[in-house]
């Protein structure tokens, strides 16, 4: 479903005397649907970087990023809006909203853009709400004003509101208790149960042995870094 | 009885000749406003001064010329634009509004229905009916050529949303033959429906804002409204108080200070003619012939 | 897969080609060109002088570029006549001012000011006009009893919102909008980005923004040019644009603001 050849990725620091500064090289990777691979390496060693390539949301020096029957690194931004619309799903670390929408619009988004009728959008939002523990008295409220786990959570429902095939998850059990952690991990199992491709960084180790397939070493896509 | 020291009616033979050019172009194209060259008059602006050019434009030594103001033959304004062209062209005057072949009218169109050879002529204060919400004269030419009425309707919006009816009662606005949108000058509503398919030729004199603009005979001439709103002709719900005429559009006099109130016709020649036939109102001194 | 063929089939529904605005000696913009799709939002941004706001009339037909194509829904805009240029500009287009004071008749009530678009274009029942005017000032969250109060009489906020049901009442296809939540306190912009990013979505609109302010564009913006004296240096997925800028200004510009 993902599958990464020879990916490779510098940043030019126009401002600071032109260095340029390569961060990725002769990266491989392959994601099958019903899989979990998770990313591992050192800090810097690009774990992050490597999924804002896929994400979309960093340019690709060269190479290629297939997802289905897309080329990330080669599509037209219309194409990758419409890939993340129905296809690549993202749960990031950070919840970046418009301010003073309501959190049950905020999980539903997703749906409603896809053209799902609001009824059937807004009762799974609140499915995954409620799975996710967080009060309904909340729902009708930003969650711009919640703390950061409960952000951490409406983030969580808002990735997993429509059933993606394939899905990015940057450390999706940090800053979770654990009965939520637990929440989270089982959303994983059920969508590699239904078939879809995970790419994931997670630091939780305990979280990692649970739901990855495999782990892959970004260090070995790292310019200077290989060990 | 002219007087010597003048040309006929006052202008120079060329003004005239370039007033005709614009009043040709006027009617040619009904309710488009024609810049002209207006003149100086020897009277106040606000006094008539665009419809005096437009008489003089018009008159002939044959002619024999009626004035009115608000429908009366006999007020100061009237007086003084009658004697003015009495001394400068020598025509003929008249009150009689059958009698008459021009007819210089401020604010009334005559009850006593007109007829193919007369001349009305309007003295106009704004030519232009989208002023009131588009203050931009170069924004406004634009609308009329693109025919970009809506604007229009949002006056009439307005009326209804703040008086619950079309609250405008006077030079309300018109659509002639299908394309412009005219001030029909301040005439009342009332007088709305006289404009259209009528047998005379009317034409609109502006002097202050140098516009020319006219409705030729037997054009169709629409008054804007809404399905739910539509357009009504309305006037004081009385009869005449001194000839009895129930169809006339009226002034309201107060005559006395205690509020005593009397309706009597606006259109005074036509108020006259028929006391002279013998129609009485209410407070018609009885027995009295006139 | 349906919703991402059709999304990638579909024509664009704005077209722009070589656009180029001279002042003189000066450059206005120039060799611009992008395609945008239905229902796609398009941020422009840069610093005051960049073009971008020479870029938007342009478009918009308040100005005519010296060379270049506009193409909407495949017509060639700037070989219009002006009646069918401005048959556009209030039927399928509309252009939300940065001053509500510029987009409203600050002289007639916030139902005559929803409701003239709709009378332009033939609305002749008063009732059915005044119902879609109320209708469409609860879209934009105005109380139905202020329908015939003056837009002076209203907040700022208030006036870009009536100005934003003033647009849209009759169903444009085509948006543009010019800072339109500049000269706004936060907490109101907050509200106003909130309402258009719903509007855009719910209608299915295709819009062209200008602003400065990159934290507007991060929100509702699909895509984003970047301009610099006249040019575009650099466009691209929004996120992408800002997380990840190549040209040296684009860096600059997303390096000197407050995070977003």
């Amino acid at each position: 479903m993902i599958e990464i050849r020879n990916l490779s990725k510098s940043f030019t620091l126009h401002n600071q005397g032109g260095v340029a500064i390569p961060v990725m090289a002769g990266a491989h990777l392959r994601v099958a649907g019903g899989e979990c691979v998770g990313l591992v390496g050192r800090s810097g060693a690009g774990k992050s970087t490597l999924m804002r390539m896929v994400y979309g949301n960093y340019l690709a020096g060269g190479g290629s990023i297939r997802i289905g029957e897309i080329d990330v690194v080669t599509a037209e931004p219309r194409q990758i809006l419409a890939l993340r619309r129905a296809v690549l799903g993202h749960v990031s670390q950070f919840l970046r909203v418009v301010p003073r929408v309501p959190t049950l619009e905020v999980v539903a988004e997703p749906l409603l853009r896809l053209g799902v009728p609001p009824e059937a959008a807004r009762t799974r939002a609140a499915d995954l709400l409620a799975r996710l523990n967080i009060p309904e008295r909340l729902w009708r409220l930003s969650p711009t004003t919640f703390s950061g786990g409960e952000q951490q959570r409406v983030n969580i429902a808002r990735g997993f509101a429509h059933d993606y095939p394939a899905l990015l998850l940057d450390e999706p059990t940090a800053s979770l208790d654990a009965q939520n952690r637990e929440v989270v991990l089982r959303l994983i199992e059920e969508a590699k149960a239904r078939g879809a491709a995970i790419l994931g960084i997670f630091h939780d180790e305990g979280a990692r042995d649970r739901v990855c397939d495999r782990l892959v070493d970004v260090t070995g896509f790292t310019p200077g870094m290989a060990a | 009885m002219t007087d010597q020291a003048y040309n006929f009616a006052y202008l120079d033979e060329q003004t005239k000749r370039m007033i005709r050019r614009a009043l040709l172009k006027a009617l040619a194209i009904p309710g488009y406003q024609v810049p002209f060259a207006s003149r100086e008059m020897p009277m106040p602006y606000g006094w008539g001064t665009g419809g005096a050019q437009v008489t003089a434009a018009c008159l002939t030594p044959d002619d024999r010329l009626k004035v009115i103001d608000q429908g009366a033959d006999d007020t100061t304004n009237a007086v003084s634009i009658r004697r003015f062209f009495q001394r400068t062209a020598g025509v003929e005057t008249t009150e009689r509004t059958a009698e008459a072949t021009v007819i210089q009218t401020r604010h009334r169109i005559p009850e006593q229905p007109l007829s193919e050879g007369q001349i009305l002529v309007y003295q106009v204060p704004i030519p232009e009916p989208l002023r009131f919400l588009e203050p931009r004269e170069t924004e406004t030419r634009k609308m009329h050529e693109l025919e970009e009425y809506g604007l229009m309707h949002v006056k009439l919006y307005e009326d209804i949303a703040r008086h619950g009816e079309i609250a405008t009662a006077y030079a309300y606005p018109v659509r002639v033959e299908g394309r412009y949108v005219m001030d029909p000058s301040p005439i009342p509503k009332f007088d709305n429906p006289k404009l259209a398919g009528n047998p005379a030729i009317q034409l609109f004199g502006a002097g202050r804002e140098a516009r020319i603009y006219a409705v030729p005979p037997y054009s169709d001439v629409v008054s804007l409204d809404f399905e739910d709103h539509p357009f009504v002709a309305s006037k004081a719900d009385h009869e005449c108080d001194l000839c009895g005429s129930a169809g006339s559009y009226l002034d309201e006099v107060i005559t006395d200070d205690r509020g005593t109130r009397m309706f009597v016709c606006s259109d005074t020649d036509f108020c006259a003619s028929r006391q002279a036939q013998g129609h009485r109102g209410r407070l018609s001194p009885q027995g009295a012939t006139p | 897969m349906t919703l991402m063929q059709n999304a990638i089939t579909a024509a664009p529904l704005l077209s722009v080609q070589g656009l180029t605005k001279r002042y003189g000696a000066r450059i206005g913009c120039m060799g611009v060109g992008f395609d945008l799709y239905p229902g796609e939002v398009l941020g422009i941004v840069g610093e005051s002088g960049s073009g971008k706001s020479t870029l938007l009339s342009c478009l918009a037909g308040h100005q005519r570029p010296d060379e270049g194509r506009i193409l909407f829904d495949g017509a060639d805009v700037l070989a219009f006549s002006e009646a069918e240029r401005r048959r556009l500009l209030r039927g399928d287009w509309a252009y939300v001012h940065q001053n509500p004071r510029d987009g409203l008749r600050m002289g007639v009530s916030a139902g005559g000011n929803v409701g003239e678009r709709l009378m332009a274009v033939g609305a002749r029942n008063y009732a059915a006009i005044r119902e879609t005017a109320t209708d469409w000032l609860g879209r934009v969250e105005i109380a139905a009893d202020r329908i015939d109060d003056r837009p002076s009489a209203f907040s700022g906020g208030m006036q870009q919102r009536l100005q934003i049901a003033r647009n849209l009442v009759t169903g444009p296809r085509l948006v543009f909008m010019d800072e339109p939540t500049g000269g706004l306190d936060v907490s109101v912009q907050a509200r106003l980005l909130d309402l258009l990013g719903g509007l855009v979505r719910d209608l299915g609109l295709s819009v062209v923004i200008v602003t400065h302010d990159l934290a507007v564009v991060r929100l509702l913006a699909d895509r984003l040019m970047v301009m610099k004296s006249g040019r575009v240096v650099e466009c691209g997925l929004t996120d992408q644009v800002l997380d990840d800028p190549q040209h040296a200004y684009t860096q600059l510009l997303v390096s000197s603001v407050l995070q977003v």
